[in-house]
């Protein structure tokens, strides 16, 4: 009798096991690589983002599971071939994505980071929007013109991006900022990277 | 390095000295620029008198390569590599004209600016803002037995501007708001220090290779040698967005030394990179570009093997990876990667393991 009891015991230790190890494989498997269809891009230039802009697409693709793109669009002059190596615009780049990236790690959103290159900032977009494929855009309206989008390019996009796009209503909070160079890059952690 | 630093007295001068050793030295082509000390370092030196060719109303002095040819001397001074001729004649470009010269069995020697070899030119204009419509492609340089960088300080380069042996008094002011500014002269000096360490690096290499005894081999060094000068980085990196990461990472400590970037991926041999894996490729390719990095994708089932095999070619000097996942079953009793690689590697190689920053779910 107590030998069955015994076998009985080891019989629900091991399947229950088995089946927790798997969940928790399955569990990371899922949440290391998020479906690939679900993308938001937040396009930006200059040196900083708007983290008003940011919160919002980060928010977005928590809810819906999707991978946030922060794309930094760069110009090259027309003296230059449009795929030659930008250095100088990358050491702006890579500081805003560090941070981009930090900041979505924490609220558990994946990043698939870009830089793009193009003659004009809407050239750069359009060029990005024609290589990927995105669910939402997220860009902020900003009177100031700080973000590097005009009106006129934000009604380009509203017409040819072939997705849904959200364009952020000005707000005062759009001088909080994701900088390189402004107040917040004043905090910087260990390794440099401006805090946000 | 630029105008001005003294590549056409140098040539004279080589010119005189292997003259002097004995052997039949003319001038090809001279470009003085006005500058008395050059005209006066060929005084001496026979010079094959230039051709002059009608250009719409005006007539040009080009070199006159048949005039060369026929006179066979064993050596050729010929001034200004990078020159575009003038329409008409036989060739477009100056060393076209050189490599008739040279398979002739003619010696040249020959001055070029850094800003004019192919592959830096589009680094120097950014780094300048000038561009330079006359390139050489890289392969001419790299053919040439020897290259001598004519090096000189900015300061001094500035000097010598001032004292108007570069320009004439009414062009100095010019040339030193545009061109000759202090940045400028010190980004390509930068880049022609490195340029002509590559060259020897690359020649080095070619005489390791080239064995057995009697040939050039002899007088090379052997390709096992340690490195004189530079450092290369050598990022191992997947087609997944965390390797964005490791290679901005990577990126950014290669500005720091001041060095060369590559991103190699050992892909698993006959698998077709397709679908996601296609896409992140393209992205990691992008990015590379943007850099100035070199994207390697080697084929090969051994991780290990295949990164010291191109940590030998490149000549890398600095590893970094990114943090592996946590090993389960069997494979725990492996050796680390790290330690793997810097068995495999000749001695001496950094290797630096980039921290993997997690989504937060993975942390629970």
């Amino acid at each position: 009798m107590i030998e069955h009891v015994l076998v009985g015991v080891a019989l629900v230790v091991g399947l229950g096991g088995g089946y927790l190890i798997a969940r928790s494989r399955l569990r990371g498997r899922r949440s290391d690589r998020p479906d690939a269809v679900h993308q938001i891009l937040m396009p930006f230039t200059g040196t900083e983002v708007s983290r008003r802009a940011l919160d919002a697409a980060l928010r977005l693709a928590r809810a819906e599971n999707a991978t946030l793109m922060p794309a930094y669009l760069a110009q090259v002059p027309k003296s230059l071939p449009l795929d030659c190596a930008i250095p100088n615009e990358a050491r702006r780049a890579m500081p805003l994505l560090e941070a981009i990236e930090q900041r979505a790690s924490a609220q558990g959103v994946a990043v698939d980071a870009r830089i793009e290159r193009g003659r004009s900032y809407r050239h750069a977009l359009e060029r990005l929007l024609a290589s990927e494929t995105f669910d939402r855009v997220v860009v902020p309206a900003n009177a100031s013109g700080a973000t590097g989008f005009s009106g006129d390019d934000l009604v380009w996009l509203l017409q040819k991006a072939p997705t849904e796009v959200l364009v952020l209503r000005p707000s005062p909070e759009d001088r909080r900022v994701v900088s390189v160079n402004g107040a917040a890059a004043k905090a910087t952690n260990g390794n440099g990277i401006p805090s946000v | 390095m630029a105008a001005g630093v003294g590549k056409t007295y140098r040539m004279l001068r080589e010119g005189h000295a292997e003259a002097a050793a004995g052997r039949d030295v003319v001038i090809g082509y001279l470009e003085p620029h006005d500058r008395q000390e050059t005209t006066d370092q060929a005084d001496g030196l026979e010079t094959v008198p230039r051709r002059r060719v009608p250009v719409r109303d005006v007539v040009v002095e080009e070199m006159d390569l048949a005039a060369l040819l026929a006179r066979d001397p064993d050596l050729a001074l010929i001034d200004e590599l990078a020159h575009t001729n003038a329409p008409g004649l036989v060739h477009k470009k100056r060393y076209e004209d050189i490599a008739d010269v040279l398979a002739a069995g003619i010696d040249v020697f020959s001055t070029v600016n850094v800003q004019h070899l192919e592959s830096l030119n589009d680094q120097v204009a950014e780094l300048t803002g000038v561009r330079v419509r006359e390139t050489v492609p890289d392969s001419v340089l790299g053919s040439a037995d020897e290259v001598f960088l004519i090096d000189l300080t900015p300061e001094a380069l500035i000097a010598r501007l001032r004292a108007g042996k570069i320009y004439p008094g009414e062009n100095i002011d010019a040339a030193l708001n545009n061109f000759f500014r202090i940045e400028n002269l010190a980004a390509l000096r930068e880049v022609s220090l490195r340029q002509v360490a590559e060259d020897v690096e690359s020649k080095r290499l070619v005489r390791g290779d080239l064995g057995p005894v009697g040939t050039r081999a002899e007088e090379g060094v052997s390709a096992d040698a340690p490195k004189a000068v530079g450092e290369r980085l050598l990022a191992l990196v997947r087609p997944q967005p965390s390797s964005q990461r490791l290679v901005r990472r990577a990126w950014r400590s290669a500005q720091r030394l001041g060095t060369d970037l590559d991103l190699l991926w050992v892909k698993p041999p006959g698998k077709p990179i397709e679908g996601e894996e296609e896409r992140q490729v393209t992205a990691l390719r992008q990015l590379a570009s943007v850099l100035g990095a070199t994207l390697l994708i080697e084929e090969h089932d051994d991780l290990v093997a295949a990164v010291a095999r191109v940590v030998r070619e490149r000549g890398s000097t600095y590893i970094m990876v990114g943090e592996s996942e946590p090993a389960r079953g069997l494979a725990r009793l492996r050796e680390p990667l790290p330690q793997r690689l810097m068995r495999a590697t000749p001695p001496g190689i950094d290797v630096r393991i980039v921290a993997h920053r997690g989504l937060k779910g993975d942390e629970k």
